[in-house]
């Protein structure tokens, strides 16, 4: 059930507790206690809305960055990685396999703005030994949705 | 050339047919807008991605021929398989397979395959719209026997066994059943097994929704005992994988009906598409969770639709299986026909009448779910006003 609920909110994190007891045939007390377990215990850490940016005036700029860490002897990547994740620029922080260690997609005003975050915070920290930065031009899809609907093809109405 | 609106060439057997009920209020749908249509019986999603992408590299390869008249080896290869993991019964692929223009056409081989006129095919109502006809094309005749409400309709084995007779030739199944989304239990297809068989008749299990269950799966009838070498399992692509214009199906089982249905096949159609073929390939190897994921999206609109008729006072049996739940309307004292017309002249909502489907359907109608978590909560809140005036 909880992992049932999990994906639902996933999918649409504006679901009321009402709408997805429904859906999963069960009552609304169950599926509030069990969103409010997972808010507490942190399975669930936030809510968010996929926005397109691009309706924006001035719309962000986002960088994909690659970093290459020195591990540490106790702490492996864990120590770095949180000490880069509570800079406000960055939005996602990933530990991955590869040719490098860290990923990165860090969010400025302009591109300067994040040069300068790149050179002045995120390449100078100890046990950072490179970055690579990629500008990101277009968003196609995020977290499973596309900004643009498939063209829908008409359906007939009634079929037997 | 016209007598009675019909042309002095017609053949009497097809003269005779009933226009389908669904024809006549699809007409009156097509020419109003804004309609929320409760009344499709395919899925609402396109094909998934990855079998479409199949297609056109299959396109892109050149794959544009005829194929073998039982269909690609390929094909058959994979549907035995997946026939064998999901139903029970392990067929030959040479032999025993054959590939079909859907299972409407899978259904017309076998039934030209083993009618001779008169004959008698025993089958259940409320069911899909093509089955008499069909039996009636065949120079044959159908025998219905009626499922009901309080049973979850369910075939009684009882009820079955007295339509028999002399005459009868085949039993005609499906479970998950359109439009009731009734299925049988392993007790329940056991007992109607044992009817075939003591009777001597062979049974074609038409199990299009088979994937698409919500209660307990079971077996095919076609794997209890003494089955196998009477049934003829009919599947297909069009409801799961969402590839109904694909038109895919196909038939299993003992290799003499199969090599008949093939000489007709063969005559009349000479073989599926090509690329239809070569996606219901990827379907069958790749499409697993493409499919599961529509699959638990259906379930969760079932568990809305329910509860939101029973909450509204129309009485339905949560369907079992298929993309249909079949609300009980007499509370409201209008016919099937008068309630669906109301409800689309009023409120815009379509629904198929229950007499579509059986004569004794008029206190019924079928509301298809395969349609928007929004188009069913848009539909129902109509619905509720519709009932409460
Ligand atoms: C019970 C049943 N059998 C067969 C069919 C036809 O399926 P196909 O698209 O494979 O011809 C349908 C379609 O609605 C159906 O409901």
């Amino acid at each position: 059930m909880k992992e049932e609920i999990l994906n639902l909110l996933k999918k649409d994190a504006r679901l009321a507790p009402s709408e997805i007891a429904d859906r999963l045939a069960t009552d609304v007390e169950t599926v509030a206690g069990i969103i409010d377990e997972c808010e507490k215990s942190k399975t669930i850490y936030g809510y968010c809305a996929l926005v397109n940016e691009e309706a924006f005036d001035k719309p962000p700029v986002r960088a994909l960055i690659e970093v290459s860490v020195q591990p540490e002897r106790d702490d492996g990547f864990d120590n770095i990685a949180r000490k880069i994740s509570k800079f406000s620029q960055v939005s996602d922080v990933m530990l991955v396999s590869g040719n490098y260690d860290l990923q990165l997609i860090v969010v400025g005003d302009s591109l300067q703005d994040i040069a300068g975050f790149v050179s002045g915070k995120l390449a100078p920290m100890n046990g950072v030994t490179s970055t690579r930065t990629h500008f990101m031009l277009k968003k196609y899809k995020e977290c499973g949705f596309t900004a643009e609907d498939e063209e829908d093809y008409e359906r007939l109405s009634v079929t037997p | 050339m016209s007598n009675n609106g019909q042309s002095k060439w017609l053949a009497t057997h097809i003269a005779a047919l009933p226009r389908s009920g669904i024809r006549d209020f699809f007409e009156l749908v097509s020419e109003m807008d804004d309609v929320i249509s409760l009344g499709v019986g395919e899925p609402d999603f396109a094909t998934p991605w990855g079998i479409r992408e199949a297609t056109i590299y299959a396109l892109e390869k050149g794959h544009t021929n005829y194929t073998s008249n039982l269909g690609l080896m390929r094909l058959r290869e994979v549907a035995c398989d997946y026939v064998a993991a999901n139903f029970g019964m392990r067929y030959h692929a040479a032999a025993e397979c054959i590939i079909t223009v859907g299972v409407s056409e899978a259904l017309d081989l076998i039934l030209r395959a083993i009618l001779d006129p008169g004959d008698e095919v025993v089958y259940h109502e409320p069911c899909y719209v093509s089955y008499a006809p069909s039996i009636q094309m065949a120079h044959a005749v159908p025998v219905a026997v009626q499922t009901v409400e309080s049973e979850a309709f369910a075939l009684e084995p009882g009820r079955l066994e007295q339509a028999i007779t002399k005459k009868t030739k085949a039993i005609l199944l499906n479970f998950p059943n359109n439009p009731t989304g009734a299925n049988l239990s392993f007790e329940q297809k056991e007992q109607v097994a044992q009817v075939a068989v003591r009777h001597d008749l062979l049974v074609i299990t038409d199990e299009i929704y088979a994937e698409l269950t919500w209660g307990e799966a079971c077996q095919s009838i076609a794997a209890f005992p003494g089955m196998r070498e009477r049934t003829i399992f009919l599947h297909g692509m069009s409801k799961a994988y969402a590839m109904t214009g694909f038109r895919i199906g196909y038939a299993c089982g003992p290799p003499e009906l199969i090599e008949a249905m093939m000489k007709i096949h063969q005559y009349s159609m000479l073989c599926a598409s090509i690329v239809a073929q070569e996606a219901a390939i990827e379907a069958l190897r790749n499409g697993r969770a493409d499919m599961e994921a529509m699959k638990e999206e259906y379930c969760q609109r079932r568990n809305v639709i329910v509860k939101r008729l029973n909450d509204m006072g129309l009485r339905c049996t949560p369907p079992e299986g298929a993309f249909y739940v079949y609300p009980n309307i007499t509370c409201t004292g209008l016919t099937s026909t008068e309630f669906a017309h109301r409800l689309l002249r009023e409120h815009k909502v379509a629904v198929v009448p229950g007499i579509a489907f059986s004569s004794a359907g008029d206190g019924f109608i079928r509301c298809s779910y395969a349609t928007s978590m929004e188009n069913i909560e848009e539909a129902m809140a109509r619905l509720a006003k519709f009932i409460a005036k």
